[in-house]
Order: structure tokens, then C-alpha cells, then sequence
């Protein structure tokens, strides 16, 4: 029964961690006031980032180093997410796009990147097969040293690569950022109302701009993870499947806090997978356990509107663009 | 001294335009679609080394090669049409319905259930328009849920539909693990045999009904946007609340009535799907287009007529790069690059209509215009 339990935490950590990485970008650039719902695509990109970073390096070399086949999809993927979330910020932050609009094209686009390199990069080197690049993937999954020796502890909780390590630390650098820095303030000045935000003398292109980017590019780690440690470097074509949506849900959920937004990925992975640990379910009730994540949601989502706490609410400016010269 | 310190002029000022004249803004867009098609155009070799002409011929090809090629592509633009027709309302009212899969999906499974429970009871006529009845009322219950919960607390439209979108796929593949029991997760085409419950077929063909019915839906959405009172109240609602509660009009009343209308719309599109297209249901039946739609009924500017255009320039870009794909052997994916390209710069293009861009090369501020710094 432990050992059940136990499996199962550890199921839903490693199916919560790309979605901590996408909750936290997206929180970070919704802060800003920026409803990216390119974050789907985003994703792909990053992950697709990575694999074709990984591919090229270990293409190149004979015996490839640990340390390269960790930083070059790791800085790939930054670079390919931080340019799509560049895309998203040029049109609706420079261009005043309508952002709803401007997402869900920028969801299509990277969803039919990351599937189209995905099912051609082989074919472009003359290669057959599928993507796999077990190298790389088995550095990502190392994992810490010590893990082994603590027993069913270290075997539940620290048995994972070092990309899940990051996606916490990463989730609470972001919550102290927004709120113990004086940058954090500004951000989130300029989320809740540009107008004032300018009017203090605070930059709100740049805040926007930097915290859609940064955003993007937290996000796309969380694709990385997922070709690099949740399926060991293999690419299949939407294979990350909705994740992206639950990410973009999981920050109604954990209410725009990044540091909640660590147990409510853990959470929402577990719902993602509870299915499989329930004994004794037919496939029909299967599908509608499968529902719980997002239904979930939507009772949060009620909730926080009816009760109007103002420390629960989203961002005033969420989804609106800033021409200083409208009123 | 500091009276003397140069003026800082910024390069470039950006100022609103007051009105553009409707060719300019349309020249503005065409001149984004072209420069679109080159992107594409420059991507698609830059990938593949093939002559761009050679691809483009392929793209047209694909939507217009052959009259089966014709018709599908029709079809395709009806549906996406439908669906764009049903966002629509609620758009122009600036609710942002995102949620038109899964309204769609919840149309479609309605018809579907009412095929499969009660396809051997009723002839066909009678059983269509139970079908129609039920796929409506599904679509109309999945907008409405969420329009009501914006009424009475305001909350957030554009996630609450998100999310519905997954809970009515869920729903779907829980009917047809219900209907399917061994697993397979394909429920195969309903009433094969003795086609209960299909559209007829026109003149021979299977998707002239469709298409008939939604060139019907666009003209009647037209004049109820632009003639009715129901649409000038949503006009007004969607310009700014304010004012539509000043002069006596009933928000929550109008929010709830026409999400209700665009779900129910929404429930034709799976009506059609699902009794003149595909006659099966699968999870990803809406395919994407409750998404696409949104971006085709913004690029028309919430008007149905242009809209027939819209949905046509995505289903030919989709279509024809789905050609390029085959004749090229690529992967199908590329046309969902080639249509972000597209729709970056479509969505791009509108900040030129919307606003002027003034240079300013170094020159000296004029009388005039230091007399205007002043009044400010």
C-alpha cells in the first residue's frame, strides 16, 4: 500500500513538473497583464527546441559530454520559447494585437513547429526512424547522488532529474521576485493598472516585454522536461498533448501565485494520472475522472469571482493592451 | 540654462487614427496577406529548396485539383464558417467565447446520441429535426453555463469557456467508451447500413445540404447583426457597458441571450458534422476549428459577408499546404505554420489601420505646433 502511495507521488510529480514550468511562466507574464494563451504552443516549441539542440550536438560528436548535452537543448529551448513569446510580445505589446487572438494563432504556429520537425528532422539528415536521443535523455534524468541511500524517502522524492529541482526553485525565485523586489512591485503595477504604473514613472513596455519573454521561456523548459526526462529524449508528434491548457488552469487555480503553484501542479498531475491508480475503474468512468482537473478549475474560477477577495482576483489589466495616449 | 537644453523629440510618434477610409484599411490588409505569402513562400523554401511557384500551383491544386477536392473544400468552409458565425455575436459584445470546441462538440454529441439511441424508432426526417432540437439545446446548456456565471459574478469568460472545452471532450470520449464498451476508442460511422438520421443528398451531393444551410445562417446573422434591435443592443453592450445600462439596456440580459444564441449556433455546427459530414464522433470532431474561428471572425471584422472570405483564405491554406505536404512529403504540420505566418501578420496589419505612425527626422519643432505644447 506504502509502496502504491508512494509510486503514485512520484507519478504526480513527474507529470506536475512541465506543468509547474508553464503555470509559472504563465503567471509571470500574466502579471504584466499579458493573457499569453500561446502557451500551448510555446511548449511545443520548447521542447522541440531541445530535441533539435540535443540531435544536432550529438550528430556532431563521438562521445558526447554531459555537460554540452545538458546546456545546448537547455539554451535552445530558451532561445526558441523566449522567440516565440518575442512573437506574442512584438504584436500585442508594439502592435497592440488583441491578445486572446494573437495566442491562439501563436498556439497553432508552435504546436505546428515543434510537429513538423518533430516528423521531418530526420528526413531533412536522410535518417529514418523516430527521434530518439536516449544520450542525452539519460543525462537529464540523472539523478541526485544521495538519492538512493535515503530510502523510500529519497526514492519518492529525490529520485528525478535535475530539471525538477529547477522547476521548484524556479517557482519560488519567481515568488519572491514578485513579491520582495522593488521589480516585482513595478510588474505587478503595470498588470493591475499601466495608466498609474506610467504615470509613477515605471517602464511598462520593458516590464511587459521582459516578463512576457522571461515567461516564455520558463514555460518552455517545461517542454524540455518532457522530451528530455518524461519520455528519455524521444519525440512523438503531439505527444505533450493538452498540457499546455492545464498549465494555462492551474494558474486559476493557484490563484496568480507562483508558490502555489508548486502543490497545485503536483495536485493537478495527480488528477492527470489518478485514473490509473484506482483499482477496479471501467474505461467509461476512467474518462470521467480524467474530467476532474478542469472541472476543478472552473469551481475555482466561480469561487474567486464570487467572492471578490482582492488578493484572489487576476490581474486588473489582464488581457488588455496599453496605448498611453487612450483614454 | 536649463531653458536652453534641446527639446527631446522621440523618432517615431505614434497617434490614433481618427478614421480611415475603408480602402486604405483594406489595402493595408491585402498588402499583409501578400507580404504574408512571400514569408510563407520564403520559409517553405527555405525548408525545402523547392521553387515557391511550383508550391503555391501545388496549394491550388490541393483546394480546387478536383471536384471532390472542390466540394471537400466547400465543406470545410461551411463548417468553418458556421462556427465562426456562432462566436461572432458574443465577440462583438466582447465576450470571449473560446469555448466554441467544446459547444461544438456537445452539439455534435447530441446528434450523435440521438443517431445512435433512437435511429431505428423514427424516420429520418423526423429523426433530423430531433437531432437538430437536441445538438442545439446541448450547445445553447454549454454557453450558457459560463454566460451565466459572467452575468451574476463577472467571472472571467475567456478561461471558464477554455476549460469547458476539455470537459466536454471528456464527456465525448466518455460516450464512446459507453457506446463502444471493447476499447477500441472509434465508434465507426453511425446507421451505416441504413443511413437514419444522414442529411439527404442534393442534386448527388453529400455536402450540398451543409452548405446550403449555412449560406442561409450567414445571411440571416448578417441581418440580425447589422438590422435587428437585438444586435444594435449587442453593439452597444460591446462598445461599453456603461453606456448600454444609461440608455435602458438589460447587460446580464443581453450577455446570457446571446451566448445562448452563439452556443446554439454552435450545436448546429455539430448537427452538420455529425449528420452531413463525418455520421461518427470522435474526440477531436471540432478539429481545431472553434479555435480557428475566432481568428476568422476577427479578421472579418465581426461581418458575416466578409467572413465567407476569411474562412475560405484559412480552409485554402490549410488545404493547400496539407497538398504541399503530400506532393512534397512533408509533414502535414507545415500548414499550421503557414497559416500562424499568415495570421501574425492579418493580426499585425490592424495596428496600421488603427494607427498612424508619424516620423519626425530632426526637425524643428514650429510655431504652431509649440503653441499647442503650451495649451497642453
Amino acid at each position: 500500500m506504502i509502496g502504491t502511495i508512494a509510486s503514485f507521488i512520484t507519478a504526480a510529480i513527474i507529470q506536475g513538473i512541465p506543468l509547474l514550468y508553464g503555470a509559472v511562466g504563465e503567471i509571470i507574464t500574466e502579471k504584466s497583464g499579458n493573457l499569453n494563451l500561446g502557451i500551448p504552443g510555446i511548449m511545443y516549441v520548447g521542447g522541440i527546441s531541445g530535441i533539435i539542440g540535443g540531435y544536432l550536438y550529438e550528430r556532431s560528436t563521438e562521445n558526447p559530454a554531459a555537460i554540452l548535452c545538458i546546456l545546448i537543448p537547455f539554451l535552445s529551448t530558451i532561445i526558441g520559447a523566449g522567440l516565440m513569446a518575442l512573437i506574442y510580445s512584438f504584436l500585442t505589446i508594439t502592435l497592440r494585437a488583441n491578445q486572446n487572438v494573437t495566442g491562439l494563432a501563436l498556439t497553432t504556429f508552435g504546436v505546428g513547429i515543434g510537429n513538423f520537425y518533430g516528423g521531418s528532422l530526420l528526413s531533412f539528415f536522410g535518417e529514418g526512424g523516430s527521434i530518439s536521443l536516449l544520450t542525452t535523455g539519460t543525462f537529464y534524468k540523472t539523478p541526485l547522488p544521495f538519492a538512493d541511500k535515503l530510502g523510500l524517502f529519497g526514492k519518492t522524492f529525490l529520485s528525478f532529474g535535475f530539471l525538477t529541482y529547477l522547476a521548484v526553485i524556479t517557482a519560488i525565485l519567481a515568488s519572491w521576485f514578485l513579491n520582495r523586489t522593488r521589480a516585482g512591485l513595478n510588474l505587478r503595477a503595470v498588470g493591475e493598472n499601466p495608466a498609474t504604473a506610467d504615470a509613477a514613472g515605471i517602464n511598462v513596455t520593458k516590464y511587459k516585454y521582459l516578463s512576457t519573454v522571461i515567461g516564455g521561456a520558463v514555460a518552455g523548459l517545461g517542454g524540455l522536461y518532457f522530451v528530455m526526462d518524461y519520455t528519455s529524449g524521444a519525440w512523438t508528434n503531439d505527444g505533450f498533448g493538452d498540457r499546455g491548457w492545464l498549465a494555462i488552469a492551474i494558474v486559476i487555480f493557484a490563484l496568480w501565485k507562483p508558490a502555489s503553484a508548486i502543490f497545485s501542479s503536483f495536485i493537478f498531475g495527480g488528477l492527470y494520472i489518478i485514473c490509473t491508480y484506482i483499482p477496479n475503474l471501467t474505461n467509461s468512468t476512467r474518462e470521467l475522472i480524467k474530467m476532474l482537473p478542469y472541472v476543478v478549475t472552473i469551481i475555482v474560477l466561480v469561487f474567486i469571482s464570487a467572492r471578490k477577495k482582492r488578493e484572489h482576483q487576476p490581474p486588473a489589466h489582464l488581457g488588455q493592451s496599453y496605448f498611453r495616449e487612450e483614454r | 540654462m536649463a531653458a536652453n537644453k534641446k527639446k527631446h523629440e522621440p523618432f517615431i510618434h505614434i497617434t490614433k487614427r481618427d478614421a480611415i477610409v475603408w480602402w486604405k484599411a483594406w489595402l493595408i490588409r491585402i498588402a499583409a496577406v501578400i507580404i504574408a505569402l512571400l514569408v510563407c513562400a520564403i520559409v517553405v523554401v527555405a525548408l525545402t529548396g523547392y521553387n515557391p511557384i511550383k508550391v503555391y500551383a501545388s496549394m491550388i491544386d490541393g483546394t480546387f485539383g478536383s471536384s471532390r477536392k472542390v466540394w471537400n473544400t466547400l465543406q470545410s468552409t461551411a463548417i468553418l464558417l458556421c462556427i465562426s458565425l456562432a462566436v461572432t455575436p458574443a465577440f462583438k459584445m466582447k465576450f470571449w467565447n473560446i469555448g466554441a470546441e467544446g459547444q461544438v462538440l456537445m452539439g455534435a454529441l447530441a446528434s450523435a446520441a440521438c443517431m445512435f439511441y433512437a435511429g431505428d424508432r423514427f424516420p429520418t426526417p423526423i429523426l433530423i429535426l430531433i437531432m437538430a432540437i437536441a445538438s442545439i439545446v446541448s450547445g445553447m446548456i454549454w454557453a450558457l453555463i459560463p454566460a451565466f456565471f459572467k452575468a451574476k459574478w463577472n467571472t472571467n469568460e475567456t478561461l471558464f469557456t477554455l476549460m469547458m472545452n476539455y470537459v466536454a471532450i471528456q464527456f465525448v470520449s466518455f460516450a464512446i467508451m459507453v457506446w463502444v464498451p471493447n476499447g477500441s476508442m472509434t465508434m465507426g460511422v453511425i446507421n451505416r447500413a441504413s443511413k437514419i438520421g444522414w442529411f439527404p443528398e442534393i442534386f448527388g451531393q453529400k455536402y450540398l445540404f451543409n452548405i446550403i444551410i449555412v449560406v442561409l445562417l450567414t445571411v440571416a446573422m448578417f441581418v440580425y447583426l447589422k438590422f435587428s434591435k437585438h444586435g444594435y443592443e449587442i453593439a452597444v453592450v460591446g462598445e461599453s457597458e456603461n453606456t448600454a445600462r444609461y440608455i435602458g439596456i438589460n447587460v446580464k440580459h443581453v450577455i446570457i441571450r446571446t451566448m445562448m444564441f452563439s452556443g446554439a449556433l454552435c450545436g448546429v455546427a455539430g448537427l452538420l458534422l455529425v449528420a452531413g459530414t463525418n455520421h461518427t464522433i470522435t474526440t477531436s470532431t471540432a478539429g481545431g476549428n472553434g479555435f480557428t474561428a475566432i481568428m476568422v471572425s476577427w479578421l472579418a471584422k465581426f461581418n458575416p459577408i466578409i467572413m465567407m472570405l476569411t474562412s475560405f483564405l484559412i480552409v485554402f491554406l490549410q488545404r493547400g499546404a496539407g497538398q504541399i505536404a503530400t506532393t512534397l512529403r512533408l509533414n502535414q504540420s507545415i500548414s499550421d505554420i503557414l497559416t500562424g505566418i499568415i495570421l501574425f501578420f492579418i493580426i499585425g496589419c490592424e495596428f496600421f489601420v488603427n494607427y498612424k505612425i508619424n516620423f519626425s527626422f530632426g526637425k524643428k519643432i514650429t510655431e504652431a505646433e509649440k503653441i499647442e505644447e503650451a495649451a497642453k
